[in-house]
């Protein structure tokens, strides 16, 4: 399994409960927003790039930043490297790997991701990915 | 022990660079005296020309002396010496024992015997004095002369353009520089010289200087002509300054010079004489480099418990460059094919004005000399060829083709260069002290020049200084690439002129155009200075909101937990109390932290991010803007309050810092651009620590530029002086565009000042004398940012779709509940982890 969810395709997350969060257009391409997802904070990125063919896809993390100590990271800076896309903390720059949450700098770091999904211009989050189940 | 006395007498370069290493190694075991016959300590000597431009030419300061424990008295002239009681007596009658005595006398200006020589507007070239009296004489007069073509007279020449005469040369010899130069290199300097407006006399011997009839003075040439001038300026030569050596009864050479033997040791055991008074093997030395080697010899006898292991004296190489009148000049070892059977090859251009001479061995395998006019980026090579006696990889002619001389061919001369071959002569730096400090991390020429020194003396080594550094650094495999980062191939100001000249406005065209990805943390903010720089759009609108980093992404400084610190503008630091009380009522309303900054405004800390439009929608109602505190742009201008108020003042500083900061505000930059401006030299506003200093004189302003203070902090240089407040702000403008224009990404100017080539020397060409032809461009750009300046903030205020991001979360109110906070003397303050334990 893997948490990558575009617009196009829910992949095997439809059977679970989405919750709709906010109009695709409200988040400015290639910046976040922090989502309140059942109490919980949710840092959700709108990607959108040549390189990802010119289609939105949507990814979403937890907004703590563990090195910080704050909930920062839906205003952090989208960097890319060879094709991967992370999170860099507006605080002390740490990045963290959209699709997986490990840290960039600190391999013993990793923060939650949730499913993310685009559904009739709506962006919608479901569970929390357990981050034992991530496949890096 | 009690500490041996050092006398040294002179406080030249020469003696000074002696102190120096006295006090810098062995302060524990000498104490220093010293005497200077003029009225300051140590200067520059060889930059004397400078003067005029306002450069301090100093090279140590009474405090500096202080702290290194060394007694100095200037205006002080040294009479003479008893040496069995081993004590010196001074004109004031002082009279100071001591243990070694040293004799840095320099030398005087050698003044021919011609009638007529001794009269008021008549001077010579020597020291800041002598300048003074020929700018007081300058004052009332049009024309002026140098007698002497050769280096100082032209340097002298120079200053007397300078102060705005129509400038001649006399000289004797049949050429310019006829020490130096050939007969062809001679007459193409002469060309390049007469093209600047200086009319160049040769084969005159003057007879003598009578009353003229358009100017004060006529002279007299043996062929019959003559000349009228206002000025004389006598630069015929210099002779070694040994009266004090002379009525001491120490050994002089037959034509003066105290003669000294290989450890710069004088007649007697206990006196050292080192620099352009001192005579050794029957040679007189009139250049810095081996006045600098004796004062180091001389140290190392003094010091040395082995004499017999000190270093030694072997002569030096005379070659030299400089830049006469703005013409380069170089003439290296055997420039007139002395030795015997030595072959000769030349270049000329006499379109571009370049002149190359090789002289090499009969067998063509040896370079021995060279001369080098209009052009000298040879210099170091062919330096290091001659002075390490290394042989030629290839026929001589080829030296003077540099078009056939395919790449890689420069690098491997580096490479060539024995380990033991000392690159910086000043301060005698070999290429295996670079190497190795190259291989300690010194990555760059700044850093290089900080923990060798070479390069920090006449500069003329720092071109082969930056080859030895490159390739060292290939040879550590330390990549010397200069691209911004993964997703572009080229440097930050090759990216900023492909942006102006394309005329880019978005990353994603900036990416078609020259990139790869989808850009970093690096490239990102980058681009978006540059855009701003540039183009000056709003930094949140659409296409630029995704590059802004941390601080410029939300118009606010983010502190350690999350929040935003706000500084609106407080332009020169004046604030009426209306404004303080409204900043002190938004304070309350909003429960922040207030903290009056280092840039004379006031930072409110603990707004969250939602907080922050409706704080600044009552900032901008009564009349506040954005201070641009998140931005890389200008930041504050400090001002004192100037002549309006002060006793002291001279000039309206608090007005001119206003102006500045008004035209300035929100011009983006590479990295931050701080500013103040001082009514007066007692520099209360600490104008020399920031990026451009301003500060007042009697007759307008004095600009400085690259000073910084935090973690590295420098004094910022002397640009220029005395300017009108049109010129000062013009001047501001070109050198903050080109530093936009050149500098690396998050380069602040001290250290894009020390990476420029050729310095600030540079700089002032380029913006006092348009050289590279951009300042009109320049200053239409700058003029651009200021026309199109707008208050982020009331933008941001009058745009729904830009404010919809200042929420904490996109679908609630809510703040974050994260925040927490304590108080601390009546204020909040972010909780410690514990704290907030405690207090949830």
């Amino acid at each position: 399994m893997t948490t990558e969810t575009t617009a196009l395709s829910d992949g095997d997350m439809s059977g679970k409960d989405w919750v709709a969060i906010c109009q695709l257009s409200d988040i400015a391409k290639n910046t976040g927003v922090c989502a309140d997802f059942n109490g919980e904070q949710v840092a959700i990125f709108h990607l959108f790039s040549k390189t990802l063919g010119e289609q939105s896809e949507v990814k979403a993390v937890g907004n703590y930043d563990p090195f910080g100590k704050a909930n920062v990271l839906s205003r952090g800076l989208i960097t890319e490297k060879e094709k991967n896309y992370h999170i860099a903390s507006p605080l002390l720059k740490q990045e963290f790997c959209l699709a997986t949450g490990q840290c960039l700098q600190d391999e013993s770091v990793v923060i939650p991701t949730y499913n993310a999904r685009v559904k009739d211009n709506m962006v919608e989050l479901c569970a929390k990915t357990a981050a034992t189940a991530v496949e890096v | 022990m009690s500490k041996q006395r050092i006398v040294v007498v002179g406080n030249g370069m020469v003696g000074h660079h002696f102190i120096d290493q006295l006090t810098n190694n062995h302060s524990d075991q000498f104490q220093v005296v010293t005497f200077a016959e003029e009225k300051q300590l140590a200067y520059d000597r060889v930059m004397l020309t400078s003067y005029f431009s306002g450069n301090d030419l100093s090279l140590t300061t009474p405090e500096a002396y202080d702290e290194k424990g060394v007694e100095y008295h200037i205006n002080e002239k040294v009479t003479g010496i008893n040496r069995q009681e081993k004590t010196i007596v001074t004109e004031s009658g002082k009279e100071v024992a001591y243990d070694k005595l040293v004799l840095s006398t320099g030398s005087i200006p050698f003044v021919p015997p011609v009638p007529g020589k001794e009269q008021e507007d008549i001077h010579v070239y020597r020291t800041i004095d002598d300048l003074d009296d020929i700018a007081f004489s300058a004052k009332s007069s049009k024309v002026g002369v140098v007698i002497g073509g050769g280096l100082l007279g032209l340097e002298a020449a120079n200053a007397i353009k300078q102060l705005g005469l129509e400038t001649h040369v006399v000289e004797f010899a049949p050429r310019l520089m006829a020490v130096q130069l050939d007969q062809e290199g001679g007459d193409l300097l002469r060309n390049k010289i007469s093209e600047l407006g200086v009319t160049v006399h040769t084969e005159k011997n003057t007879q003598e200087i009578v009353q003229g009839e358009n100017c004060r003075y006529r002279m007299n040439f043996a062929d019959g002509t003559f000349l009228e001038t206002d000025v004389i300026v006598f630069s015929a030569g210099i002779r070694p300054q040994d009266h004090l050596a002379r009525v001491s009864d120490l050994s002089l050479g037959e034509r003066g010079g105290i003669a000294i033997d290989d450890h710069c040791v004088t007649s007697d055991p206990d006196i050292y004489a080192i620099g352009e008074c001192a005579l050794w093997d029957n040679k007189i030395f009139g250049l810095i480099a081996p006045g600098y080697a004796m004062a180091k010899v001389a140290v190392s006898h003094l010091t040395s418990q082995e004499k017999s292991e000190a270093k030694t004296f072997k002569g030096a190489d005379m070659s030299t460059k400089l830049k006469l009148l703005g013409v380069d000049v170089a003439s290296i070892g055997d420039a007139h094919a002395q030795t015997p059977d030595a072959q000769c090859f030349s270049f000329v251009d006499s379109a571009a004005g370049i002149y190359k001479k090789v002289v090499v061995s009969s067998d063509g395998k040896k370079l021995l000399g060279a001369v080098l006019v209009g052009e000298t980026s040879d210099y170091g090579q062919w330096l290091q060829l001659v002075v390490n006696d290394m042989a030629l990889t290839r026929p001589a002619e080829y030296l003077l083709l540099p078009e056939l001389d395919d790449e890689g061919a420069s690098e491997s001369g580096v490479d060539a260069l024995p380990c033991s071959a000392q690159i910086c002569s000043c301060y005698d730096v070999t290429k295996e002290t670079i190497s190795k400090a190259v291989a300690d991390g010194a990555h760059d020429i700044a850093a290089l020049k900080s923990c060798t020194q070479a390069g920090t003396g006449c500069g003329g080594c720092v071109p082969l200084l930056t080859q030895i550094q490159n390739s060292e650094l290939a040879k550590l495999g330390v990549s010397i690439d200069d691209s911004l980062c993964r997703h572009f191939a080229y440097s930050r100001s090759e990216l900023f002129d492909i942006i102006r000249v394309k005329n880019i406005r978005t990353f994603d065209a900036l990416i078609a155009e020259c990139g790869s990805g989808d850009g970093c943390e690096v490239c990102k903010p980058a681009a978006a200075s540059m855009f701003a720089s540039l183009w000056n759009e709003h930094v949140l609108d659409e296409e630029l909101v995704s590059l802004q980093d941390t601080n410029d992404n939300f118009l606010a400084n983010m502190q350690k937990d999350g929040t935003y610190s706000i500084v609106p503008r407080v332009p020169g630091g004046e604030i009426t109390p209306e404004q303080l009380i409204a900043i002190g009522e938004i304070a309350k309303e909003y429960k922040l932290y207030t903290k009056i900054t280092g840039g004379q405004r006031i930072d409110l800390f603990g707004a969250q991010l939602a907080q922050l439009p409706v704080i600044w929608k009552k900032m901008v109602d009564v009349g506040l803007e954005t201070g641009h505190a998140y931005g890389k742009s200008l930041r504050t201008v400090k001002s004192c309050v100037g002549s309006t108020w002060c006793r002291y003042g001279v000039q309206d500083s608090a007005a001119m810092a206003i102006l500045v900061e008004q035209r300035y505000r929100g011009v983006r930059s590479p990295h931050k651009v701080k500013m103040a401006v001082s009514g007066c030299a007692r520099e209360c506003a600490e104008a020399q620590s920031k990026d451009f200093g301003v500060i007042a004189t009697d007759k307008g302003w004095n600009l400085y530029v690259g000073g910084n203070g935090g973690m590295r902090p420098r004094h910022a240089d002397l640009f220029a002086s005395d300017l009108d407040d049109a010129t000062l702000i013009r001047y501001i403008d070109i050198i903050f565009m080109f530093y936009v224009r050149t500098a690396q990404r998050l380069q602040r100017t001290s250290v894009w000042l020390e990476n420029l080539e050729g310095g600030l020397a540079y700089l002032q060409d380029v913006v006092i004398n348009d050289k590279l032809s951009i300042n009109d461009e320049l200053l239409l750009q700058m003029e651009h940012l200021v026309d199109t300046y707008q208050c982020e903030w009331k933008a941001t205020l009058d745009d729904p779709q830009k404010l919809k991001r200042f929420n904490h979360f996109i679908n609630s109110d809510k703040l974050d509940d994260n925040v927490i906070f304590t108080t601390v003397r009546d204020q909040i303050q972010p909780a410690s982890k514990a704290e907030e334990a405690e207090l949830v």
